[in-house]
């Protein structure tokens, strides 16, 4: 009887990139649907127009680097790109938003640094960050969730907003617009206001927020999948979430009239989605557990102080960025000790030699 | 082996230039050129000094002592920027205030020691005021290339406050291209800036890259040089 002999690798990873993607974009299925049903169909406008913009890009530059374009697009990472790019801005942003901020993700954050797998930062967060701080009248189009207007827009009139930039006759921004929650307490606690006073108006709802924290649980239960599915490690998640909800619990127990609640930093604006679908990014993040660990903390506080002391209402995406900068340094920090090793030393034995 | 009229006026412009080669005064170059108007106002006096500096500069150059000579250039320099400050502030007082202190910071420009150092320590009074006047030139390139770009970009408009620098009839120079509130207001910003300069830095290198002959016919060319430029002044 013969012993087929095989030479590595033995084990085939159940995981290709494009595979990793898909599962990612599947569990960012039941989050955007919850969008969609809170604020109308621009979230799904927006999708579509982030993730066509995002592959045509993608196949551009990359037929520019002469390289196999559609072996390039088969990664889906593109779309992935598109698709959270989209979720960040506002449902009635006028199209040329996603344009532009696509076009630095994709070009600029990504090509530029060498495509896929070199980027330094995340690059739907560079894009986001780019329309965010350039044009902020746009970026503050955040419609009222469904239950407040009179009369929500149409799907035909979304289409005529997003492409034109204006709304339709009749329609106001002041009606359909909206300060978000975050917005909302910003505005307040500067103007004195406590946080009882400020969340009684009608954008907070039974638990922290109308409509954002039914959003946060959905986008939780694509996270769930994730986890469970093994694309991302349970670390940055839980180590972006405490590290919110400790100094907000530190600070709210402080002073519950001036500082909201850890629910309300949890639960609002990107937190849950920033946690487990942004921060989780395998290219720009840390990826040894200890790194993964204070990289998803270090998210998770300046989120918290940016919000609080900053001048933004919502700052997932900068505190991403922030940590981008430092993951290469985390990493190298907390590298972990090869089996046989004394850690940083040569092995055991090795004198001998 | 000095290098010919011709070698400094290309090498001030383009091949050595102090913005997008050397790298030198990037502080002012990046801080100031958010409008063109500003670009040129920086520029003028930039190129000024060089001019006035590379002169005294090459004029002491066979008198000042070695171990002393940077804070003789410095001292130089010092009080040339000091007298077109105050030249600024009587005659372009409008745009002297924008400037800021920008204008005393021309002192700490590395590219304008640099060539003090570097060039006109070692050439005579006409080379080193042509060097210093097409270093100048280069800078101010560089700054109204980025200044146009950057002001296009964030407020749409050319030649935004031109009465600042030409008078009354600057009015008139002012271009319009699109309502200021659309503006893309990271070029504005500074890491706007620290971007548009990297993309000219990018177009300058794609330009030779063009422009380079094959590579074995450029080795050649190099193999020669030290035969056809003997002269040594």
């Amino acid at each position: 009887m013969r012993f087929r002999t095989e030479s590595s690798p033995h084990i085939i990873p159940a995981h290709s990139v494009g595979g990793v993607m898909q599962q990612v974009l599947l569990a960012l299925v039941p989050g955007t649907l919850a969008m969609t049903w809170f604020f109308g169909w621009g979230v799904l406008v927006n999708v579509l127009l982030g993730v066509l913009f995002a592959v045509a890009f993608e196949a551009a530059m990359v037929a520019a680097r002469k390289r196999p374009v559609m072996a390039t697009l088969a990664d889906n990472s593109a779309l992935v790109t598109g698709w959270l790019f989209a979720l960040a801005i506002p449902p009635l942003a006028p199209f040329w938003v996603t344009l532009i901020g696509i076009a630095f993700a994709i070009i600029v954050a990504k090509h530029l640094y060498g495509g896929l797998g070199y980027n330094p930062f995340n690059p739907a967060m560079v894009g986001y960050v780019v329309v965010l701080v350039s044009f902020p009248r746009e970026m503050a189009l955040w419609p009222a969730p469904d239950t407040l207007p009179e009369s929500p827009l149409t799907l035909l009139q979304t289409l005529q907003t997003v492409l034109t930039g204006s709304l339709p006759a009749a329609q106001e921004w002041d009606s359909v617009t909206r300060a978000t929650p975050l917005d909302a307490m910003r505005e307040g606690l500067v103007s004195g206001r406590t946080v009882d006073e400020i969340t009684a108006s009608p954008v907070f709802g039974s638990f922290t927020e109308t409509g954002w924290e039914w959003i946060g649980n959905f986008f939780l239960l694509g996270g769930l999948y994730l986890l469970f599915r093994r694309v991302i490690h349970w670390h940055i998640p839980v180590a972006v979430i405490l590290g919110v909800a400790i100094p907000a619990g530190f600070f709210w127990m402080l002073d519950p009239g001036s500082y909201a609640s850890p629910a309300f930093h949890v639960f609002s604006g990107a937190v849950i989605i920033g946690a487990f679908f942004i921060a989780t990014d395998p290219v720009s993040a840390s990826t040894t557990p200890l790194g993964r660990i204070l990289y998803g903390a270090g998210i998770g506080v300046l989120i918290f102080v940016i919000r609080t002391w900053g001048g933004y209402p919502d700052a997932v995406a900068f505190a991403v960025l922030l940590m981008n900068m430092v993951a290469p340094t985390l990493d190298h920090l907390t590298r972990p000790r090869i089996f046989g090793r004394t850690r940083g030393g040569p092995p055991p034995g090795d004198g001998h030699a | 082996m000095n290098p010919t009229l011709t070698d400094i006026i290309r090498d001030g412009l383009w091949h050595n230039n102090p913005g997008l080669v050397q790298l030198l005064g990037l502080c002012p170059l990046l801080a100031i050129s958010g409008t063109m108007v500003n670009a040129i106002g920086l520029g003028i006096a930039t190129t000024l000094t060089l001019l006035l500096s590379n002169v005294l500069v090459s004029l002491i150059r066979n008198h000042a002592r070695p171990e002393i000579r940077i804070p003789v250039y410095v001292l130089i320099i010092a009080s040339i920027v000091t007298a077109i400050e105050l030249a600024m502030n009587a005659w372009f007082h409008g745009l002297y205030l924008i400037l800021g202190i920008f204008i005393p910071l021309i002192v700490t420009n590395c590219a304008i020691i640099g060539r003090a150092e570097a060039f006109a320590s070692r050439n005579s009074v006409p080379r080193a005021a042509l060097d210093g006047l097409m270093m100048g030139l280069g800078f101010t390139g560089v700054l109204i290339a980025l200044g146009a770009l950057r002001e296009i970009l964030g407020q749409g408009t050319l030649m935004a406050n031109a009465h600042l620098l030409f008078g009354n009839w600057g009015h008139n120079l002012t271009l319009q291209f699109y309502p200021s509130e659309h503006g893309f207001l990271l070029a504005l910003l500074p890491p706007g800036a620290f971007m548009a300069m990297g993309l000219l830095i990018a177009a300058k290198n794609w330009i030779d890259s063009q422009l380079e002959p094959e590579p074995t016919a450029s080795r050649d060319e190099s193999t020669n040089e030290p035969d056809t430029a003997p002269d040594n002044a």
